[in-house]
C-alpha cells in the first residue's frame, strides 16, 4: 500500500530517476502554518511520494505530564492545540475526573460545554479561514479572524487570559461565569450567523477556491476507518462518528444537535462539514447559555479535590486549610492506583488521555491521543498523484497543528 | 464505556478461559482484556474480524519500572472501538526486558503505523512486520528512549552534543 514505500522511494529505472526531483517543503514555510517538513518526490509538478518528517516541535509534553500535578499540567495541555486551548483543558480534566471517579456539578458541565463549543467554533473558523488564505481567497480569512477575536474576548472575561486559558481545574473551573460573560456569549451567538453566511458566500461558490479544494485529498470511508481518522476528517468521509453523541460526556445528552456528515471525502467537503458544525455548535451554546443551571460551579470541599473559592481562602480558616492541603505535595487528593482512557470530541477529532494513577497527585503516565498526529499519517496517501499546490490545500483541510502533532 | 458480554463469550470459546483475563476499573468504567504478549496479534485480529472492533483509537505503552507492586516492566495498550455500537475495549499485554518485540498491528489497521513508531521511539518496543520502524519524534541519531522511567526528565546531556555556533562562526 501507499505508505509501505514511505521511508525508501520505490525501485525505479534510471530513466525515471532522471525526471524525478526531490523537493523539500518546510520546516519553515508559511503554508505549513507551523513547523513540519515534507520531503516530496516530484515528477514535473506531480507528487510521486511524500515522506513527512516531524518532531521539530517535540518538547516532551508526556514526560512533563509525569512530573506536574493534575492541576499544573493543564497549562501544558493548553499548548498542544493552541487554536482551541479550552477544548484541551476540558479534555485533560475530563480524563482526570474519570480516573478519580468524580462528577462535576451541572453548572460546571454546562460552562465546560459552552467553552468547548466556542473553542470548536474558533478552531473551525481559523481552519476554514486559513484554507481560504492558502488557496487564494484572502477576504474570508479576515472575516473569520474578526470573529475569533470576539471569542478571545469572551475567554478573557472568563479566565483572564486570551490565548492559553488554563481555565479548568480538577472538579470544576477556575472562576465562575459572570453575567458579563453571559451577555458576551449572547451577543456572539446573535452576530455569528451573519458572518457565517458571509464567509459561506465568499467561499462556497468561489470558483478558484472550489477548484482548488474539490476532488483534492480524497479519503474513502474504508480508509478513514482503517487509518483511525476521527472528527471532521472522518465525518467528511462518511463515518458518522461524534463522541458527543456516541459516548456522551459532560451534558451533551441534554441537547439536540445534528452530527454533520458528508460522503464527499475531499478537501471541499471537509470545509463544508466544518462550516456546518459551526452552526450546530452555536445551537448548543445558545441552549446552554439560556439554561445555565444555578448552584455551585466546583464540587464540594468534602471531596478535597477542587480548590475552594478565593473568598473562602482569604476569609475562612477552613478555606485556607483546604487550599493548602490541595496544593501541597503529599497532602493533595489521592488518586486510585488505576488506569483510565477518556476522550472528548475536540475540534480536530478524538482527543483522549490515557492516565495511569499511582496514588500520588501526579500522573504516573499521561498519554495524549492527539488527533493531528493520527491524521497526518494519512497525508502521504492523500497527496500521491496530485500537484505541489495541492499540498497546502490538503494540509489546511486536515488542520495539522504541529504543536499537537509533536507534543 | 461498555462492552457487550457476547465479546467475552466469544473470546472464551476461541482462546479458552485461562489464556486471558478481564479487569474493570471501578471508577472510570474502563474495561480491559489482558492477553499474553506473544498472541496479541491473534487477539486483535479476532476482535477486529469476529467481534466488530473495527476502529483502533490508540496504541500506547507504560513503563512500570517504579510502579509499586508491578511485576512486569512494560505494558502495551491498544484501545479499540466498535463503530457499530460504540463499545470501547482496552487490550493490554505485558512485556519484559530482553524480549521487547510484539507483532505489528499494521496488517489490521494502517492507522497503527505512526502510533507504533511513537511507542518504538519513546519506549524501545519493537514491532515485528512494521513497514517503516524508525524514530519519529526524536532525531534518528538520538540514543535512549525518553519516556522510559529510568530516563531523566532533563535528558542525558544530549543538548551538549550539538556544538554551539556563535554568530561570527556561522
Amino acid at each position: 500500500m501507499a505508505v509501505a514505500e514511505l521511508g525508501s522511494a520505490p525501485p525505479q529505472s534510471k530513466i525515471d530517476q532522471e525526471y524525478r526531483w526531490t523537493l523539500n517543503f518546510g520546516p519553515q514555510h508559511p503554508a505549513t502554518h507551523t513547523t513540519l517538513r515534507l520531503v516530496c518526490q516530484i515528477e514535473g509538478e506531480t507528487i510521486v511520494d511524500v515522506t513527512p518528517d516531524i518532531g521539530y516541535l517535540h518538547s516532551g509534553f508526556e514526560k512533563i505530564g509525569e512530573h506536574l500535578n493534575f492541576n499544573q499540567y493543564v497549562t501544558v495541555a493548553d499548548r498542544m492545540n493552541y487554536l482551541s486551548p479550552m477544548a484541551n483543558n476540558v479534555a485533560w480534566h475530563h480524563a482526570v475526573e474519570k480516573l478519580l471517579g468524580i462528577q462535576p456539578t451541572k453548572r460546571c458541565q454546562y460552562i465546560r460545554m459552552i467553552i468547548c463549543e466556542l473553542a470548536r467554533i474558533s478552531d473551525h473558523l481559523l481552519c476554514n479561514g486559513a484554507a481560504g488564505l492558502d488557496t487564494g481567497a484572502f477576504t474570508a480569512f479576515l472575516y473569520c479572524f474578526n470573529q475569533r477575536e470576539n471569542i478571545y474576548d469572551i475567554f478573557e472575561t472568563l479566565s483572564g487570559a486570551r490565548f492559553t486559558n488554563s481555565y479548568t481545574r480538577v472538579g470544576g473551573v477556575m472562576h465562575d461565569a459572570t453575567p458579563k460573560f453571559i451577555e458576551q456569549v449572547r451577543k456572539f451567538v446573535k452576530e455569528l450567523p451573519k458572518v457565517h453566511s458571509e464567509v459561506c458566500g465568499l467561499l462556497n461558490r468561489n470558483r478558484i477556491f472550489v477548484q482548488r479544494m474539490k476532488g483534492i485529498g480524497y479519503l474513502s470511508k474504508e480508509d478513514a476507518i482503517n487509518w483511525s481518522a476521527s472528527g471532521p476528517v472522518a465525518r467528511a468521509s462518511g463515518v458518522p462518528r461524534d463522541l458527543r453523541k456516541d459516548e456522551p460526556y459532560l451534558a451533551y445528552s441534554d441537547f439536540d444537535f445534528n452530527v454533520i456528515c458528508s460522503d464527499g471525502g475531499d478537501c471541499f467537503h471537509r470545509y463544508l462539514v466544518r462550516m456546518d458544525e459551526i452552526l450546530e455548535s452555536l445551537k448548543i451554546i445558545e441552549n446552554a447559555i439560556e439554561n445555565l443551571p444555578s448552584g455551585p460551579v466546583n464540587i464540594g470541599e468534602a471531596e478535597r479535590v477542587s480548590f475552594p473559592s478565593k473568598g473562602d481562602v482569604y476569609n475562612t480558616i477552613e478555606g485556607l486549610i483546604s487550599h493548602f492541603e490541595t496544593v501541597m505535595t503529599n497532602r493533595g487528593f489521592q488518586t486510585p492506583r488505576d488506569e483510565s482512557y477518556a476522550a472528548i470530541e475536540a475540534p480536530n477529532g478524538e482527543l483522549g488521555f490515557y492516565i495511569v494513577g499511582d496514588g500520588s497527585e501526579t500522573a504516573y503516565r499521561a498519554r495524549c491521543r492527539p488527533p493531528s498526529y493520527i491524521h497526518f499519517q494519512i497525508f502521504p496517501q492523500m497527496i500521491k498523484g496530485q500537484t505541489i499546490s495541492d499540498i497546502v490545500a490538503v494540509l489546511g483541510s486536515l488542520n495539522i497543528i504541529a504543536a499537537e502533532l509533536d507534543r | 464505556m461498555q462492552v457487550a458480554p457476547q465479546v467475552f463469550e466469544k473470546l472464551a470459546s476461541r482462546f479458552g478461559a485461562q489464556d486471558w483475563s478481564k479487569s474493570e476499573s471501578p471508577k472510570s468504567g474502563n474495561i480491559r482484556v489482558i492477553v499474553p504478549a506473544a498472541k496479541v496479534f491473534d487477539y486483535l485480529k479476532f476482535l477486529k474480524e469476529e467481534c466488530g472492533f473495527d476502529f483502533l483509537a490508540d496504541i500506547t505503552a507504560i513503563d512500570y519500572l517504579y510502579y509499586r507492586g508491578a511485576r512486569d516492566r512494560f505494558g502495551l495498550v491498544y484501545t479499540l472501538v466498535n463503530l457499530a455500537n460504540n463499545d470501547r475495549l482496552v487490550v493490554k499485554c505485558f512485556l519484559n526486558e530482553p524480549d521487547l518485540t510484539v507483532p505489528s498491528a499494521w496488517p489490521l489497521w494502517k492507522g497503527s503505523n505512526w502510533m507504533e513508531r511513537e511507542v518504538f521511539d519513546m519506549f524501545g518496543i519493537r514491532f515485528d512486520g512494521h513497514p517503516d520502524l524508525r524514530r519519529i519524534l526524536c532525531p534518528q541519531e538520538f540514543v535512549g528512549n525518553p519516556l522510559r522511567k529510568d530516563y531523566p526528565l532533563r535528558g542525558r546531556g544530549e543538548r551538549h552534543n550539538f556544538q554551539r555556533l556563535e554568530r561570527q562562526q556561522g
